[in-house]
């Protein structure tokens, strides 16, 4: 079963390291992962999906929160909770192509972040199923450029992950 | 005033009140040699081999519970000390472990002895910091010391480059840390502690599983008061081994993959089962579709990782075992409720019956030296007071099952990394921490091959350490294992071109003994125990073929034992 794992970790060297050091010691997997600092510039928030039986998850969030420099961490499937990916698309928009790329990206509620006389570089925001959506309706063919940012995850409501 | 780095190194550690550090100088650490000469409160041990300073500082850390200190230099000093690191890791010593490193600014440049030393050690460390800043040294001095040796202990490693220890700052060691990041647990959870006595009380086929978690928490007093006040049976792990006396009734032996037949029966046949301060780790185990098919279980332990890892257990409590163990004495001598007579009569009915069989019987004949016997008489000549280390491998066995320990930290070995070549160094740590007291280095003629260098730093400090070698020729366990899985294909594991370890230990300014004969065991033993200020080697010429028995093959359950 697929895990997000937000994590808050001191904003130290080498933090990230024992992060994926400890993925690859103990075999599990890592789907994606994204960090950046906080608000609280000591702080770093890391967004980790992964996915195993129960019994694997338990393991992962007992060792990392083992690891000293995590500070707090939560599981984001023991609550509500909202789930975000941005991905850039830079995809061939030629001639009569042109409209219909544009249209798809409105159904997805994509922007048009950059324009040439032959392509188009595409913002889209969401879950990852829907990034995949889009990917798939767009002619592989035209497809030049596929940046996605990895998951990052927030509690819904009153639930929070802060020191 | 300002002090260098140096300076300020060697003041944590007076400060800290370190005895002790095992170590070797090199270019990167020049610096912090220079700050050690020119004072006298820590005493600097100077080994012959990197990996010997890191089991020298763990034997010392497991012989007093106090943290051992290292101190090597940056590049083939740090990668050299990786072994004895990733020894204590596995085990939960404290230890604390400083590399030089090449000066900051060259961090990168692939400088001669440069290693990423954070990195290499990163995945056998609870946690290690590379020191940026002077001002910063104090601190991450202290707070090595502090996570080294709270929660579920380990080693830490500082790095420190070499610019750090010239550059100036103040001096003030903090006397408290705290780090939000990291808060161990410091009491077990009342609601869990209580179902936990519930459930022990209601057990018909109670059975008690302590390891190493015993020692390192100095919990041995509280686990005996428990146990007999229950009247439980008790077996302990390699690790464990001392935690309980070990000639008391209630005692059935070591358990796992060469423990005794009883203690492996009614860990197959128990129905409630407490585990203390043990980790279920795959020797004790074997097959986990087959462990414990009855047994309800309870598992105290400081690290939550460590409860429902392999096995899935019923009451956890996280929590340090001695604070643990106190409270359930309180509420146990509180309580209206006690264990069931019948029931317990019964139960050790069947258990007298297993250990009837005496797993661990052999033939001790006129000609060949039983390595058995050797640390039987060993027992025997030392009273069972000696402190033990020991190398890796059958002669190991041996030593934990043959030297009844009736008290902790004095049973010391390598029992999660397997790291043939503790056994000396480590013997060197303990003798450090008690000079007066007998050290027996237990091992064998491959495994002393692994640190044998130290008979020199031995002579330097006067270490009277008796090294007991069962020297048969063979890797003993390798062999065992070709006999019986490799239809006797003995590869690599004839240990030939061995050295006359009379003459080695002579040329080093030791006394060399060498022993065949069966009938001149003990008067050897006697002998070398009487030279009381020397080093002592005792060549044993031991059965070339005897082998380990009780066995739990691997993959099989624990009732699966291959006997004699």
């Amino acid at each position: 079963m697929r895990h997000i794992i937000s994590i808050l970790m001191e904003n130290e060297a080498g933090a990230l390291s024992r992060v994926a050091g400890l993925f690859s010691a103990r075999g599990y997997n890592i789907e994606s992962l994204t960090v950046a600092t906080t608000e609280d510039e000591s702080l770093s928030r890391m967004t980790l999906v992964t996915s195993g039986t129960e019994d694997v998850i338990e393991q992962i969030t007992k060792q990392l929160n083992k690891l000293i420099d995590v500070v707090k961490l939560m599981d984001m499937y023991e609550c509500a909770h909202i789930e975000r990916e941005m991905m850039l698309i830079k995809v061939r928009a030629a001639n009569g192509g042109r409209d219909e790329v544009k249209r798809l990206a409105d159904i997805f509620r994509g922007r048009v972040i950059d324009v040439t006389d032959s392509m188009y570089t595409i913002e889209v925001t969401g879950t990852g199923d829907k990034l995949d959506a889009f990917v798939q309706v767009i002619e592989p063919s035209d497809i030049i450029e596929v940046v996605r940012s990895g998951v990052t995850g927030i509690a819904r409501g009153e639930k929070s992950l802060r020191v | 005033m300002e002090l260098t780095g140096a300076d300020i190194f060697v003041r944590c550690l007076a400060d800290e009140g370190v005895e002790y550090i095992f170590g070797y100088p090199g270019g990167a650490v020049l610096p912090i040699y220079d700050a050690l000469y020119r004072q006298d409160k820590v005493q600097h041990i100077l080994v012959r081999h990197e990996q010997a300073a890191t089991h020298a500082a763990d034997g010392y850390a497991r012989a007093t519970g106090r943290p051992g200190v290292v101190l090597v230099t940056s590049g083939p000093g740090a990668t050299n000390a990786v072994t004895g690191i990733a020894t204590a890791y596995m085990d939960s010593i404290p230890m604390v472990a400083f590399t030089g490193q090449v000066p900051t600014a060259m961090i990168g440049n692939d400088a001669f002895q440069e290693v990423d030393n954070i990195g290499i050690t990163r995945p056998c460390v609870k946690h290690n910091f590379l020191v940026k800043d002077v001002r910063d040294l104090a601190e991450t001095i202290k707070k090595a010391f502090y996570i080294a040796t709270t929660g579920r202990p380990g080693p830490v490693v500082v790095d420190i480059p070499k610019d750090i220890t010239t550059h100036k700052s103040e001096y003030k060691y903090p006397r408290r840390i705290s780090m939000r990041s990291y808060s161990p647990v410091t009491r077990g959870h009342p609601r869990q502690i209580k179902k936990a006595i519930e459930l022990m009380l209601t057990a018909k086929r109670p059975m008690v599983y302590s390891g190493g978690g015993v020692i390192l928490s100095a919990a041995s007093q509280a686990l005996t008061e428990f146990t007999r006040l229950l009247g439980y049976p008790i077996t302990n792990t390699l690790m464990g081994l001392g935690a309980y006396p070990a000639t008391d009734r209630q005692f059935l032996g070591m358990l796992g993959m060469h423990g005794t037949y009883e203690a492996n029966m009614a860990m197959h046949n128990c129905d409630v089962l407490i585990a203390i301060g043990a980790r279920f780790d795959d020797r004790v185990v074997g097959n986990v579709e087959k462990f414990c098919p009855t047994a309800r279980i309870i598992h105290l332990d400081i690290d939550p990782a460590s409860i429902s890892k392999t096995v899935k257990v019923d009451v956890p409590i996280v929590g340090p075992v001695d604070q643990v163990l106190k409270e359930m004495l309180k509420l146990l001598k509180e309580s209206a409720e006690t264990p069931d007579p019948t029931a317990m009569q019964a139960w050790w009915k069947q258990i007298e019956e297993w250990r009837a069989m005496d797993c661990l019987k052999y033939t001790q004949d006129d000609e060949v030296i039983k390595p058995q016997y050797v640390v039987e008489t060993l027992y025997k000549v030392t009273g069972g007071g000696a402190y033990v280390t020991s190398d890796v491998g059958q002669h190991q066995m041996f030593a934990a099952q043959f030297y009844k320990f009736d008290q902790p930290n004095r049973w010391i070995n390598s029992g999660g990394l397997g790291t043939m070549g503790f056994c000396f160094p480590a013997a060197m740590g303990v003798q450090f921490a008690h000079p007066g007291e007998t050290v027996a280095c237990i091992t064998g003629e491959g495994s002393i091959q692994m640190c044998i260098q130290e008979l020199s730093t031995c002579r330097q400090y006067s270490l009277p350490i008796k090294i007991i070698n069962l020297n048969n020729g063979y890797l003993g366990m390798v062999r065992q294992w070709q006999e019986f899985f490799y239809q006797g294909r003995y590869a690599m594991s004839y240990m030939e071109s061995l050295p006359d370890f009379v003459k080695l230990a002579e040329s080093y300014g030791h006394v060399g003994m060498q022993i065949s004969r069966p009938a001149d065991v003990e008067g050897a033993l006697k002998e070398a125990m009487a030279m009381k200020d020397r080093l002592v080697f005792l060549d044993f010429l031991t059965d070339k073929t005897e082998n380990v028995y009780p066995m739990v093959p691997a993959g099989a359950g624990q009732n699966e034992m291959i006997l004699v």
